[in-house]
């Protein structure tokens, strides 16, 4: 192609070409980190919490005045929410995967606290607390019903809890290579609880611990008053949740009347918790298709006036001799010439906004297939803006270089 | 004059009127998303206590045990009950309040009226005055009612009118877990953004509806809510002496040289403890005013700021679209200006028309992206995060808008209209 006559015609509209190749370079790099960015909230939302999501939902209770012996309410509690048709196991919690707020300990191999090594999630339930969450062991066994500790009593140490059962990420940590069944964790009190279990994953309610601690959970066989656990959770028919979260409410106020803070499946405690991501997705979503169309019509803009502009000198072309499809690949690649310059340019910044960004706002590092993308990006929505302008180039007809200006 | 370059512009702006949209709608974008971030921004880095906040200081004290000690760390963010009650007695300060928060059962005694639960503040009898708290009816309580465990309380105006219908209340009482509390005060609608004083309930919350003496929270068993960090197990870590860092403590010290002797004391109660064998690290305390406190917290969420970058990135590109586009225009009628440069039109003279034109773009692109920053707004609001019904466009925030819109038009038309009235007219004239 005739990329001498181009690069000369570029260099007389200097200021203008510098323009939209600085607008396709800046679109290219906020597009590109963009991009990324959305790719990790998505991550992020989808993260596994590792319980059957699709089977459970939640009921977290309060109690308004104290209504005489948690612990007897609780256990009619869980009588009333078992017999819900519909429901295939109910247990209590203290907290829920995603659910927020948190209980957490720091937790090691040996006694003493300074040997303990890394802050683990600690999720207490009462009895089928396991097969409620529908968790995966992988190796061992759930807990037995003579292990369940009361609450009050480990709380004021007058009762051990023998047994955990801990996640695959704690047990790769504390006893890596090797099978962390029957070995003991110090978590809480002087004395071990032993590995009775590994579950695949259970994701902890928040994220305080970063990615790094995202792994470390367990679970404790404690069984909770209401007032202390606060979350029901029942796995039931997914076809049937919203009628047996209705029927459970009534249940539970039929054994006490108490204010239920909240009654969601489990789908929607996962929404709430992300709600920031997704807004976060959507901005940038919006930012993006906003930056598109944006620098696409600028290139519209800058085509459609440089082929007026040029009529006379593409009549001249025309008569002498050069086709339709001559004048349509001269603007084509003089397109061409500018986006690469852009991309070129915007590969560079999105490399230091990236930079700029891991610095500022942990976020991790821009991985290098990003870079192809906006550059494609780019350079469809370059070829597909000037297209039209380019089109109307071409149907020049060479007579008009015949007549006056 | 004016008046005739306006007319030019005008024509030459409906000449072309899908561009001129098209760069109006650029601006108007940009300006909206930026003015929508900035203002969102503004309001969640703004100061809770002005005039006020550089008095007001949090205090912080190192009692941790020496297992994981690395030297240089930050001291706990929280006081044991133990230190704080110490530091509430030595009354070293201006004023000083502790305080944590709560989540009481409130029994109305009225019929219709379910029990609920009321967000709760357990604190000490300088609160009030420290934070300048607007009272409609009665006073706080007094220092002798922290020391005696009173059974009074203090409630906000939402609370009053749901349970008595009327804010003159001061004398009657409200039964909170099953005691009477005496309402000595009922304050105003008081909501200070961010919530500063207590930084583990929402950051952007809007404040709690009871208030009662720390004193008295324990005697009658409240439910405290909020952060608790204890380094070894307690069996009641509530009570004093636990191992536990759960209060927040605040002094009032309005000269440096009193916030300087006030570290001093901290300094001296921290070495006194360390004698005793309470504290076994060395002393290790902070004093951070408000504005120090809440940066060093991030209380501004770190997305709300990147969202502010990536609209300020989006209105830069939208600008140099809008420059691009008016030099091509501007350029195109290089004919148009060298005929009235050689007719004997000045420079300057076709810079203003030239920059007439490019301001009403930016203009009618500022008004229009002023609206865009309305909804936007609007649109946040709508989304349920807690400071979600604060973002709303103050008048700095509007004087802003506007400082940006011309800022942005300025910015756009001054470079095309430069380089236009540099045409040499004599060359525009042979080529034609």
């Amino acid at each position: 192609m005739h990329f001498i006559p181009i690069l000369s015609t570029l260099r007389r509209h200097r200021t203008a070409a510098a323009l939209i190749v600085l607008e396709i370079a800046l679109t290219c790099a906020i597009v590109c980190n963009a991009i990324f960015l959305i790719r990790e909230r998505i991550e992020r939302m989808n993260q596994p919490s590792g319980i059957a999501e699709d089977e459970i939902v939640r009921l977290q209770v309060a109690g308004v005045t104290k209504l005489g012996d948690a612990a007897e309410i609780t256990a009619r509690d869980l009588a009333a929410l078992k017999a819900v048709p519909g429901v295939k196991a109910a247990a209590l919690t203290n907290m829920v995967p995603f659910g927020g707020s948190s209980w957490n300990t720091d937790i090691g191999t040996k006694p003493g606290a300074e040997a303990r090594e890394i802050n683990t999630a600690m999720y207490m339930g009462s009895q089928d607390l396991v097969e409620t969450l529908g968790v995966k062991l992988i190796a061992g066994r759930d807990f037995t019903p003579e292990e369940y500790a009361d609450f009050n009593a480990v709380q004021s140490q007058t009762a051990h809890m023998p047994s955990v059962i801990v996640t695959r990420g704690v047990a790769e940590h504390l006893y890596p290579g090797q099978n962390a069944v029957g070995k003991p964790i110090y978590a809480h009190g002087d004395e071990p609880q032993i590995i009775v279990g590994v579950i695949e994953h259970l994701a902890r309610p928040n994220d305080f611990q970063g990615r790094r601690g995202a792994r470390y959970a367990m679970l404790f066989p404690v069984t909770l008053p209401y007032n202390v656990g606060s979350n029901y959770l029942l796995r039931v028919d997914p076809a049937r949740r919203a009628e047996v979260l209705a029927a459970a409410e009534r249940a539970i106020n039929s054994v006490e009347p108490r204010i239920v803070l909240k009654r969601q499946t489990y789908a929607d405690v996962r929404k709430e918790n992300f709600r920031q991501d997704r807004s976060m997705t959507y901005l940038l979503t919006g930012v993006s298709i906003g930056l598109l169309i944006i620098t696409a019509l600028g290139i519209v803009g800058l085509a459609s006036f440089w082929v007026q502009q040029r009529t006379r000198q593409i009549g001249i072309r025309r008569a002498l001799g050069a086709t339709r499809q001559d004048i349509l690949r001269y603007f084509q690649t003089e397109n061409f010439i500018l986006a690469t310059l852009g991309i070129v340019l915007g590969m560079g910044l999105s490399y230091g906004m990236n930079l700029w960004l891991m610095s500022k706002y942990q976020v991790p590092r821009l991985p290098i297939e990003f870079l192809p993308i906006g550059a494609l990006l780019l350079w469809v929505l370059g070829q597909l803006a000037v297209l039209g302008p380019a089109l109307r180039a071409a149907t020049i007809p060479p007579a008009i270089a015949t007549r006056t200006v | 004059m004016l008046g005739y370059y306006l007319d030019l512009a005008f024509r030459s702006l409906k000449r072309n009127i899908g561009l001129t949209i098209l760069m109006i709608l650029a601006i108007a974008f940009g300006v909206g998303a930026s003015m929508t971030t900035l203002t969102v921004l503004h309001v969640l880095s703004s100061d809770p206590m002005p005039g006020k906040s550089q008095d007001l200081y949090y205090v912080q004290l190192d009692a941790r045990p020496m297992s994981g000690y690395r030297a240089g760390d930050e001291p706990a963010d929280q006081l044991t009950r133990s230190d704080a009650e110490a530091l509430l007695r030595a009354r070293k300060a201006d004023h000083q309040a502790m305080m944590t928060s709560g989540n009481a059962a409130i029994d109305p005694q009225r019929a219709g009226l379910q029990p609920f639960f009321a967000d709760s503040r357990f604190t000490s009898a300088d609160f009030f005055p420290m934070f300048r708290v607007p009272f409609v009816a009665g006073n706080g309580w007094s220092a002798d009612d922290d020391a005696n465990a009173a059974r009074v309380a203090v409630i906000a105006r939402p609370l009053a009118e749901k349970l008595f219908g009327s804010t003159n209340v001061v004398g009657r009482t409200v039964r909170v877990e099953g005691a009477d509390l005496r309402i000595t005060g009922v304050i105003d609608n008081w909501r200070p953004v961010p919530h500063f004083y207590d930084l583990y309930t929402d950051n952007f919350g809007k404040g709690e509806q009871l208030f009662v003496p720390f004193s008295t929270s324990r005697e009658i068993k409240l439910d405290r809510s909020g952060e608790m960090d204890c380094w070894k197990e307690a069996k009641d870590p509530e009570a004093l002496g636990a191992p536990c860092e759960w209060i927040q403590f605040w002094v009032e010290l309005d000269s440096a040289a009193k916030a300087k002797a006030y570290r001093e004391f901290l300094v001296q109660y921290s070495l006194e403890q360390k004698r005793a064998g309470k504290f076994e690290r060395q002393p290790n305390v902070r004093l951070r005013n408000v504005m120090q406190r809440l940066d060093f917290r991030h209380v501004v969420p770190p997305d709300v700021r990147l969202q502010t970058w990536i609209a300020l990135g989006f209105l830069l590109v939208c600008l140099i679209n809008t420059v691009g586009l008016l030099l091509t225009k501007f350029l195109r009628r290089s004919a148009e200006i060298g005929v009235r440069r050689a007719l004997g039109a000045s420079k300057r003279s076709i810079f203003m028309q030239l920059l007439v034109e490019a301001g009403i773009v930016g203009l009618v692109g500022g008004v229009a992206g002023l609206g865009l920053a309305l909804l936007g707004l609007w649109a946040v609001r709508q989304q349920p995060a807690d400071f979600a019904e604060l973002a709303r466009l103050d008048l700095p925030m509007l004087g802003a808008t506007f400082a940006l819109s011309i800022t942005a038009s300025l910015l756009a038309g001054v470079l095309p209209a430069w380089r236009a009235c540099h045409v040499t007219p004599a060359i525009q004239l042979k080529s034609h």
